[in-house]
């Protein structure tokens, strides 16, 4: 039995339906956004990840006696492909599992958009961005950013689901024991979203760093062409 | 690293986790579900709508064996996420502009 994501029944209807509104205006500027982001080459990358996010998601690791985690992937599919096309791949995903793996509530479609893919891009990348700001741009800052992004992500996403729960929980335990329980549990999660994270950053880094869109100022150096050349042809690659 | 290749590679990762490690994930519950079942806020939990999907729960029905059903579940999975998600992101994509009176034809 592998039932990962947020079921039907743990929300009331009213904030399910609110929770929906929000994923509804959330992929829908992310579908903007995505264009920006979207070519030939990141496009297939973007179908990729979604799809390593999905096999990812299917790798439940143990995290403390009788708990296991998985990634969720937000963080990483934002730094690979950007932020609103990552939104959109963990969003497939998650639609998928919904439809044909029973996995994640039809109703709780929308808690768990919000808290998975919204809360971890938001979160995720804008705590890589800043870090990159600040630190050295080499691979191994970048492998360092995305591994306290994701760290972080993870129980960002359970603060997201606790608020959602006090929201419209449909028992009454009280918030704040869900709330530590939630959070406690997410931090140790999030270690190995953040070993998973870097990892395949720093693979990808390590191959193709071109197409890391996180690190595309890292690499900017690399790809001056000579004034005066077809400065929109794409520089071939062998 | 030639792209092509880089994009098989990717893809053939994702293929062989889905498809063989997924096996040997650990089967306890998840955060969420272990916290959910202590603290007992899933008292009110209802099954889910399609839970008798041919792919419910990672497997698909009639295939006995649980290493096969899981894997195949996981492949097709794989399968199934590129195709939505690569072709949303294929036909959203921004067309390059063309490279103007460019002398290479092929």
């Amino acid at each position: 039995m592998r039932d990962v994501h947020v079921p039907d029944g743990f929300i009331n209807a009213p904030v399910s339906i609110a929770a929906g509104a929000v994923a509804v205006a959330g992929v829908g500027v992310a579908l903007r956004g995505a264009r920006r982001e979207l070519d030939d080459r990141t496009a297939p990358l973007a179908g990729l990840t979604a799809a390593f996010v999905f096999a990812a998601q299917m790798l439940n690791f143990p995290v403390a006696s009788g708990t296991s985690g998985h990634l969720l992937g937000g963080t990483l599919a934002a730094i690979l492909v950007g932020p609103y096309t990552g939104v959109l791949c963990v969003s497939v995903v998650l639609l998928m599992q919904g439809l044909l793996f029973a996995d994640g509530g039809l109703t709780a479609l929308g808690v768990n958009i919000t808290t998975m893919a919204l809360a971890t891009v938001l979160v995720g990348y804008g705590l890589f961005r800043v870090l990159l700001r600040v630190l050295p741009k080499t691979r191994a800052f970048v492998a360092g950013a995305s591994f306290a992004a994701a760290v972080v992500s993870v129980p960002a996403a359970a603060v997201a689901f606790t608020l959602i729960y006090a929201a419209g929980g449909t028992t009454d335990v009280s918030v704040g024991k869900v709330a530590a329980a939630m959070i406690g549990v997410h931090v140790l999660i999030g270690i190995g979203e953040a070993l998973i994270t870097a990892v395949t950053v720093s693979s990808v880094l390590a191959v193709r760093p071109d197409l890391v869109y996180g690190a595309r100022d890292m690499i900017k150096p690399l790809q001056l062409r000579p004034a005066g050349a077809d400065g929109s042809a794409e520089p071939s690659r062998a | 690293m030639n792209i092509k290749r880089f994009f098989v590679g990717f893809l053939l990762v994702s293929l062989v986790l889905a498809g063989v490690v997924s096996y040997y994930a650990s089967s306890s519950p998840d955060g969420l579900e272990k916290v959910a079942a202590d603290k007992g806020i899933d008292s009110k939990e209802k099954d889910h709508s399609l839970k008798d999907s041919p792919l419910g729960d990672y497997g698909v029905k009639g295939v006995g064996d649980a290493r096969l059903s899981g894997g195949l579940a996981g492949v097709i999975g794989v399968g199934v996420v590129l195709l939505a998600g690569g072709g949303l992101f294929w036909v959203m994509r921004r067309r390059e502009p063309s490279s103007g009176p460019s002398r290479d034809a092929s």
